[in-house]
């Protein structure tokens, strides 16, 4: 085991009166990628979430390198070196392609080895069409965009929430084999997924979360499919 | 057909105007969703301003000068002190606030200036005309003014869209909680856009005394024009909002030609009508 970067302690997030997350406790290594699986309503985005800081929580629940950084609003967060790729790509819809990936690197505070080259290298689709409103690409060149605008900032953690939502099996192929060449470059990577196969393919070590807490944690091949099942829908 | 050519030059010279009144609204209201009920009273307060330095001797483009950025000031110190705590899912705090604040600046100027009426003297430019051939002559005051208005909404243009800073207020006004992935403080944004929207309320408060009379209860009827001026126009477009000016101010020329009686009347029928027939503005830009 190596150190660990990023760690949550007794994590709690709620929605007004709505409790979503009761105390999930986790940790990610440097290089590492982890997947969170689960069921619908686990409470997976929600972790993402309050890890970015866009739900209040405790300043010692989310700690980032030993430091408690659970005080920090979202965009202090990013400055830190951890960058949310949103679920349902959320690009912003009056920029160009381009346009939004430059307003990712507003965070920017440390450097390191993205830049608009990098993407347009990263996503040679994406070069061609840089002018174009950013929504009237197809959804996989979208998720291109997204991942492309939170990797801007140069993360040294990039959470990413349900990369494979709504897209065909082949976008879903590019899309994880991009997420390889960024795990190349030293980025680690919480990777959250409905999608088991995928996620179970690329992970280190894997939670599955039910009904807001941790039901079960390990490496990928140590855990059972009758384990994860069980895990998942509780049965 | 002289007099008809003649009310639409002035009708369009008094767009020009509008569009100033109605530009602040327009960026408040594309990049906070904000509706400022003061506007129109914070307008009249930085003629007032100007009216002071005046009467201690600052010639008065001077005064403009320093009144820009002190309006820019105020508006940063106003939404980041104020606004932006009442900023929300609700929408009614910050109306509250701002018609709250409507009834400040009105009464607070009443107290300070009186009720009489005012103008800014601009000095000999103030009456001089440009004779543009067949009768018809133009007011030098009313040209610089729409010229005014011309100037501000492309240097706001150039700042939102070939900056960096401009792609940060554009990124917030689409989605707020991915700007604040990205790095985005909304609350500096918001100060920033309250800043530059009253700083271009003094701009139109100069050319409101130099046109006009004026005195501290005429601004919710200036706020009433540049609502209509940027609906008209379609949310979200500054070149929109100009056009949206001149059609309120040229339907407002020619009902006054056809009856001095109604002027005021025709412009909030010209309004209606772009409504009914094109409920988003002639040139909306915004999705939503």
């Amino acid at each position: 085991m190596g150190v660990a970067i990023l760690e949550t302690r007794d994590l709690t997030a709620f929605y007004g009166d709505f409790q979503a997350l009761f105390g999930i406790t986790f940790d990610l290594n440097e290089g590492e990628t982890v997947a969170i699986i689960g069921a619908n309503g686990a409470g997976k985005s929600t972790f993402l979430k309050a890890i970015a800081g866009l739900l209040p929580r405790k300043p010692a629940a989310v700690r980032l390198d030993g430091r408690d950084i659970g005080a920090l609003p979202a965009f202090e967060v990013v400055k830190l070196g951890v960058s949310l790729v949103p679920e349902g790509r959320r690009l912003f819809s009056s920029l160009s392609v381009e346009e939004n990936l430059l307003v990712g690197a507003y965070g920017r505070r440390t450097s390191g080895p993205w830049s608009l080259t990098a993407i347009y290298k990263l996503f040679p689709m994406l070069r061609d069409r840089r002018h174009t409103p950013a929504t009237a690409l197809s959804g996989g060149q979208q998720q291109m965009v997204a991942i492309g605008r939170s990797l801007m900032s140069n993360p040294r953690i990039l959470l990413c929430d349900e990369l494979s939502l709504g897209l065909a099996p082949i976008v879903i192929r590019d899309i994880y084999a991009a997420l390889a060449d960024i795990k190349t470059g030293g980025t680690s990577v919480v990777l959250v997924e409905q999608d088991l196969v995928h996620a179970m393919s690329v992970a280190d070590r894997a939670y599955c979360f039910m009904e807001g807490r941790v039901s079960l944690s390990g490496r990928p091949r140590d855990l059972s499919r009758d384990a994860i099942h069980a895990a998942y829908f509780g049965l | 057909m002289l007099g008809w050519i003649d009310t639409i030059v002035q009708g369009i010279l008094l767009g020009g105007l509008y569009s100033l009144y109605a530009t602040g609204l327009s960026v408040i209201f594309g990049i906070m969703r904000l509706v400022n009920l003061a506007h129109g009273d914070l307008i009249v307060l930085p003629a007032f301003l100007m009216l002071a330095l005046a009467g201690l001797g600052v010639p008065i483009v001077l005064a403009l000068a320093i009144v820009v950025p002190l309006m820019f000031a105020a508006g940063y110190a106003l939404q980041s002190a104020i606004l932006n705590r009442a900023l929300g899912r609700n929408i009614l705090p910050p109306l509250l606030i701002t018609f709250g604040l409507s009834i400040i600046v009105q009464n607070g100027l009443l107290e300070t200036f009186s009720a009489d009426t005012r103008f800014l003297n601009v000095g000999p430019l103030q009456g001089a005309s440009l004779p543009l051939g067949g009768g018809i002559a133009v007011g030098v005051m009313p040209l610089i003014c729409l010229a005014a208005a011309v100037a501000v909404i492309q240097l706001l243009n150039v700042v939102f869209y070939r900056t960096g800073v401009g792609r940060a207020f554009r990124a917030t006004s689409d989605d707020v909680e991915i700007a604040r992935l990205m790095g985005i403080n909304d609350r500096s944004i918001y100060a920033l856009t309250m800043g530059i929207a009253l700083a271009v309320c003094a701009v139109a408060g100069f050319f409101l005394g130099a046109r006009a009379n004026f005195d501290p209860s005429i601004g919710p009827a200036r706020l009433l024009y540049a609502f209509e001026a940027v609906i008209i126009g379609g949310l979200g477009s500054l070149w929109g909002t100009l056009a949206g000016g001149i059609v309120v101010g040229l339907a407002q020329a020619i009902g006054a030609h056809l009856d001095p009686e109604w002027q005021i009347l025709s412009g909030h029928v010209a309004f209606l009508i772009v409504l009914v027939m094109r409920p988003r503005g002639l040139f909306p830009r915004a999705i939503d």
